[in-house]
């Protein structure tokens, strides 16, 4: 695999998502690794009018990514109501952000925690590493 | 996201592996080889083969040659396209049928002399290929047969600025080898033979070389590529770019269920040849009959990517079982038309352009439409 980058202060889970907590919002993309492994993102699906109402239990669909080559479903890596999405992404010419910025500009929702508990069964930057190097990445 | 990677034991490698892998690009299987299916990115590679140039490793590509006072009677017998109107140093574009007018293969026949055809065949069907031809070539002693797949390198360089990069490496005019024309000649002091074909739907050249030599000719063309701003592409764009040109890819709008028919080739099929041939009979009937499904183009009206297998219904009945019309057979984001494309099988009834399709990707339905082909022309 090529190098990426998985920075120390996130979560992430086995589908490639990360989490960055912010109080009790779990602020989600998707890693260096899975943006690299999906090549240029040209369209996003994401829940953009269920602020408020979505409710995500852990390892639901929340959206879905496509690249030139595939396309790729989205989980939620915590349970909660959905608290934000990140407008911009809507535009496809700012698409570029998940593949250029996975970490920053790429982030693509934030669910308000209902059980912040589950932050605990996901894997840290050492974990998810290892998980990549292991699982024949 | 889930992913998959492919078990890359006992794939082949081309003798440009090694720059594929100085050069940074994502491998990926690709018919039983290791093959780069992106460098920079595949958008990026798409428009450089479209506005200026790129180049591809097709070394993976398959190639036969056919020699003896036989040849000529053997490819007629073998392809429904017209092998005896190929002058020398011409290229044919045609199948491989089954008696029942499936398709074993697409490939080319270049007429390199009298007597003395070379035949290009894709990487994934080549064993079956050359079992073909072996088996109908046996017991007759006026040709012969060679398997040159492993000795013979294959870079194809392609886009409009192709013929000027390549011009000050050789000697050959290069304005005089026309279209599906070809000339021996030396590329970079390399014995080449340079081909004016390609699979992008862009002006360009193939050039085959000896399999030793092909590291060398691929330095040299990417050093003079570069300034102009040629990029290495991969199959990733080799795709994107065929798929707007609107060629069939073996395995997708060709397959042994598939006719060329069907796929919108009738314009290689020449029943009237004078040599009988293998399907001849099956493409005669259906060709009076008229096929039972066309290849068409689907261009979606709302968000979202058709890809292979998805399934197309009618826009009016949608998801009714009976309304179900036909499948995805290709299907990307296309860079040059900015939006996601398709092509599909549909019946000659609902094959018109415009007419209003529903595509079901992943369970949603997308409002489309049937398209003409190509849905990209390069301006002339």
């Amino acid at each position: 695999m090529s190098q990426t980058d998985q920075p120390e202060n996130l979560k992430y889970a086995e589908t490639h998502e990360w989490v960055r907590v912010e109080g009790d919002e779990a602020f989600i993309g998707i890693s260096d690794y899975a943006q690299d492994e999906l090549g240029e993102v040209v369209f996003l699906e994401l829940p953009w009018n269920e602020v408020g109402t979505a409710q995500f239990k852990a390892g639901d669909r929340f959206g879905e990514i496509e690249s030139v080559k595939a396309t790729s479903e989205l989980f939620a890596p915590v349970s909660g109501t959905l608290a934000r999405v990140h407008e911009t992404l809507k535009d496809l010419d700012k698409l570029e952000a998940i593949n250029k910025d996975p970490y920053g500009q790429g982030w693509m929702l934030a669910i308000r925690m209902s059980d912040p508990a589950e932050l605990d069964k996901l894997m840290d930057a050492a974990a998810y590493t290892k998980f990549l190097e292991t699982a024949g990445h | 996201m889930s992913d998959q990677q492919a078990a890359t034991a006992a794939l082949k490698r081309t003798p440009l592996f090694d720059r594929h892998r100085a050069l940074g690009a994502r491998l990926v299987e690709f018919g039983g080889w290791e093959m780069p299916v992106q460098y920079s990115g595949i958008i990026a590679e798409h428009r450089a083969v479209r506005q200026r140039a790129g180049l591809f490793d097709v070394s993976h590509m398959g190639q036969f040659r056919v020699e003896g006072g036989g040849a000529l009677d053997f490819l007629q017998s073998l392809v429904p396209n017209d092998v005896a109107k190929l002058s020398e140093n011409q290229a044919l574009y045609t199948q491989i049928c089954l008696p029942n007018g499936g398709t074993l293969d697409d490939l080319l026949i270049y007429r390199r002399g009298d007597a003395r055809y070379m035949v290009v065949v894709n990487a994934g069907t080549m064993g079956k290929d050359w079992d073909w031809f072996a088996e109908h070539a046996a017991g007759r002693a006026d040709l012969t047969l060679a398997n040159i797949s492993d000795e013979t390198g294959l870079i194809a360089l392609q886009g409009p600025l192709a013929q000027s990069i390549l011009q000050p490496l050789t000697p050959a005019a290069l304005d005089a080898i026309s279209y599906y024309h070809c000339a021996p000649g030396a590329v970079a002091g390399i014995t080449c033979l340079i081909s004016r074909t390609g699979y992008t739907g862009e002006d360009g050249f193939e050039l085959y070389c000896p399999a030793d030599h092909v590291a060398a000719l691929w330095d040299a063309v990417l050093d003079a590529g570069t300034p102009h701003g040629l990029l290495p592409a991969g199959l990733g764009a080799r795709d994107t770019l065929r798929l707007e040109a609107g060629y069939c890819l073996y395995g997708h709008e060709l397959t042994e269920e598939i006719t060329p028919l069907e796929a919108g080739l009738g314009w290689t099929i020449k029943l009237n040849k004078g040599a009988d041939f293998i399907g001849r009979q099956a493409l005669a009937d259906e060709k009076r009959d008229g096929p039972r499904r066309k290849l068409v183009g689907i261009l979606p009206r709302d968000r979202g990517i058709p890809r292979v297998g998805h399934t197309i219904y009618l826009a009016d009945q949608p998801a009714s079982p009976g309304a179900r019309i036909g499948e995805v057979t290709s299907g990307t984001f296309c860079p040059t038309l900015e939006r996601p494309a398709a092509l599909a099988f549909v019946p000659p009834a609902h094959a018109q352009p415009g007419t209003p399709v529903a595509v079901d990707v992943r369970g949603k339905l997308i409002p489309a439409e049937v398209a003409p082909l190509p849905f990209y022309k390069r301006p002339r």
